[in-house]
């Protein structure tokens, strides 16, 4: 089967649509979204409403930290983070407000376990940032492969029997083969705000009967997702970095 | 001692196990055959299980991923894999012959002879970098020659790929690979330099054509370390009568610091086919190992240990083999200065780039021609000459540079052939000016943009001043083909 990942939209309208196309053009038979649908960009109405409609029609949609803001405001964020989460609950209407607050933190099936940060305590929000992070998520579960985002960096970790880990900054458009043997973690980059130095839209294609992974990049419309952002009077700087992937 | 868990007449995804032929440290190998398949096949089963390498099963895990990646006469064909669930194995196409293993006893071989071999096996080894992968087991026992006379290079079992995880680098706190054949940045785990492999041709070369292994045998850490710092005797101190054109290259692929071997296996093969064109520095007439004065500032020197962020790749890019190709007959003032200028563009921001300059000496398809001009110069020498000429504005260190003046009936096919065979990246030549010989004589420029394998640059030079005034936007122009 076919999987395509995605996380860390975060109301990028532009770069969500342009992910989405190139996920179905390649075949996808099944969506996997790993939170953090709102917070920074200017379009949270369409981008929870597609994923309502992705959900509606059988993807699987986790909870991230900036979709919990949205309900709770005693959840941690920085200064610009909570600009964007204030305006974005007076975006929301009463259903999608309810959508994004019941959303699990987790899900697991087939040997595989997707989670928005760190799978050791992912209420906690942590990032898996090293080896050290990845270590620590690893070792908390016995999925073959774990799925993360949270970061907006693409990683590849992976720990044998013996306990030593690798760690991989995976490149675009080569499929990596996800060996038994061993434990992988793998950090997604953002679809709505990478922050690899690479402006393009980041998801990746998982093929779960080749057991191999594909981290893709998608081109989209950054000049429009960044207007946006600053016709609505948010933060400039997540306008900016937008262009620079940071 | 774990069990051979296979025996003759096993079954295994369809592929019937015939007989053991060779038990190693890490694997065992058996013929198999499968219906319907023609082509001889081999089974390649890792030893796992209990007292067994723990190495072992990574390593077989990397060569599962890197051998289906791989295409080529290089490499031995993949046929197919079993997962570790049930049984692991690689099923791959037995290449017929033997290894270089078996010389060994028969040591030391002729110079041109290892000189062919090597150029062979650096062929092999730049196919493999353009792939992404580094061999780091280039040794006898891993190298074939099919009857059409390519190297094979087997065993992928130590090899990394640029794009995938390396599995292997924090499996081992030691070094991992042959101790004699091994590069010395590998024993600061450095596993990302594709000259490493360069180093181990290096001492294949040497120890095939002096008998001796360059740094001994030593399987132990501190005596491999010693190769950090102590440069191999010169083979000419072996045999005096070592040409030194080969121990030009055999000692430049044995420098401890990477960047002071040839920077790509494809400049490596470059020079044993060309051995007239080896500039010769002094490490050709060395006789003796450098000053303990020397090796002992080495031991100290700290630019090794520094990890190298650039990919396989990347160092393939920087040092790209550009020939360029120059009319001396036809072509005119204006032509040669916009070549030279493109040239100069080209290598602009590719320091470790080398420059083949070519000419062909058309030879008539019938007439036996004579090699002297009606002057009695011999024309070879004087296009030789006026080669290095043309390039000397470009003020080109002489490694850097080689001419070569090539006799053909058909330029065309003459320069595609000199590209495929020395490994060219991008040729640069120009269009042929008169229209009229053009439509005789055909355009050499454009069959060599259509048959040649690497980027071709066709340039023309600014036009006249009565052509611009017809076609005002037709300024100096180079076609990407």
């Amino acid at each position: 089967m076919r999987v395509a990942l995605l996380t860390d939209i975060h109301a990028n309208r532009q770069a969500f649509a342009a992910c989405l196309a190139c996920a179905r053009a390649e075949g996808t038979e099944q969506f996997v979204l790993l939170g953090d649908y709102v917070g920074y960009g200017a379009d949270p109405d369409w981008c929870v409403s597609t994923v309502m409609d992705l959900v509606a029609a059988g993807a699987v949609a986790l909870q991230g930290n900036h979709d919990c803001a949205v309900g709770n405001p005693r959840v941690q964020m920085n200064s610009e983070a909570r600009a964007a989460i204030e305006w974005t609950r007076s975006q929301l209407g009463r259903e999608q407000r309810s959508f994004l607050a019941e959303l699990p933190l987790t899900f697991e099936d087939w040997g595989l376990l997707f989670v928005h940060a760190d799978a050791s305590r992912p209420g906690n929000w942590n990032y898996v940032l090293d080896a050290g992070d990845a270590a620590r998520s690893i070792q908390a579960t016995t999925a073959h492969v774990t799925f993360c985002g949270h970061v907006h960096r693409p990683a590849l970790y992976s720990m044998s029997t013996t306990g030593k880990l690798t760690t991989f900054t995976p490149t675009s458009d080569v499929p990596i083969q996800l060996l038994q043997g061993r434990q992988w973690l793998a950090v997604l980059g953002s679809v709505g705000q990478p922050r690899d130095g690479n402006p393009a839209a980041s998801y990746a294609m998982l093929d779960t009967t080749r057991r191999e992974i594909t981290y893709r990049r998608a081109p989209y419309d950054i000049e429009s997702a960044a207007n946006c952002i600053r016709a609505q009077g948010l933060p400039p700087w997540l306008a900016d970095r937008l262009a620079v992937g940071r | 001692m774990v069990k051979p868990t296979l025996e003759p007449g096993t079954l295994i995804d369809g592929f019937r196990v015939e007989e053991q032929l060779h038990r190693g440290g890490m694997a065992t190998l058996w013929r198999v055959s499968s219906p319907g398949v023609d082509t001889p096949l081999l089974m390649k089963v890792p030893r796992i299980g209990e007292g067994e390498d723990p190495a072992a099963i990574v390593s077989f895990e990397m060569e599962q991923v890197i051998l289906p990646r791989l295409a080529g006469p290089h490499v031995p064909r993949f046929v197919a894999a079993g997962d570790f669930a049930v049984q692991p194995y690689i099923v791959m196409e037995r290449v017929a012959g033997e290894t270089l293993l078996p010389r060994l006893p028969r040591l030391p071989l002729p110079y041109a002879e290892v000189a062919a071999m090597g150029a062979k096996i650096a062929t092999a080894l730049d196919h493999l970098h353009r792939q992404h992968v580094i061999h780091h087991d280039i040794k006898p026992s891993n190298i074939m020659f099919r009857p059409s006379g390519e190297a094979v290079l087997l065993d992928y079992g130590l090899a990394c790929h640029d794009q995938l995880p390396d599995l292997m680098q924090e499996e081992f706190r030691l070094p991992f690979g042959t101790a004699p054949y091994m590069a010395p940045e590998r024993l600061l785990r450095v596993r990302n330099d594709p000259r490493s492999d360069l180093f181990s041709l290096g001492v294949l070369l040497y120890f095939f054509t002096t008998g001796v292994r360059p740094f001994g045998e030593s399987e132990t850490l501190r005596g491999m370390r010693r190769r950090l710092w102590r440069d191999p005797e010169p083979p000419r101190r072996l045999k005096p009568d070592y040409p030194p054109w080969l121990q030009e290259i055999v000692l430049r692929c044995l420098e401890i610091e990477p960047a002071w071997r040839h920077p790509t296996a494809a400049q490596l093969a470059f020079d044993l086919g060309n051995p007239d064109s080896v500039k010769l520095t002094g490490r050709s007439e060395r006789i003796r190992r450098d000053p303990l004065s020397t090796a002992w500032r080495r031991r100290f020197n700290r630019d090794l240990t520094q990890r190298r962020q650039t990919t396989v790749t990347a160092q393939l890019a920087s040092a790209p083999i550009v020939a360029i190709a120059i009319d001396l007959g036809e072509g005119s003032l204006a032509l040669h200065d916009e070549l030279r200028e493109m040239t100069r563009r080209i290598l602009a921001t590719l320091p470790s780039a080398r420059l083949a300059c070519l000419n062909v000496l058309k030879l008539g398809r019938i007439s036996m021609d004579t090699t002297l001009d009606e002057q009695g110069h011999n024309k070879h020498i004087d296009r030789l000459v006026a080669l290095r000429h043309w390039a000397s504005p470009l003020k080109l260190g002489d490694s850097q540079l080689t001419v070569h003046v090539i006799e053909a009936v058909d330029p065309a096919a003459a320069i595609v052939e000199f590209a495929s065979v020395n490994r060219v990246n991008h040729i640069v030549l120009g269009a042929r000016q008169n229209s009229m010989m053009r439509s005789i004589l055909g355009s050499v420029s454009a069959k060599v943009a259509a048959e040649a394998t690497c980027t071709v640059t066709v340039v023309r030079p600014a036009q006249t001043e009565a052509a611009a005034t017809a076609q005002p936007d037709q300024a100096p122009q180079a076609v990407e083909a």
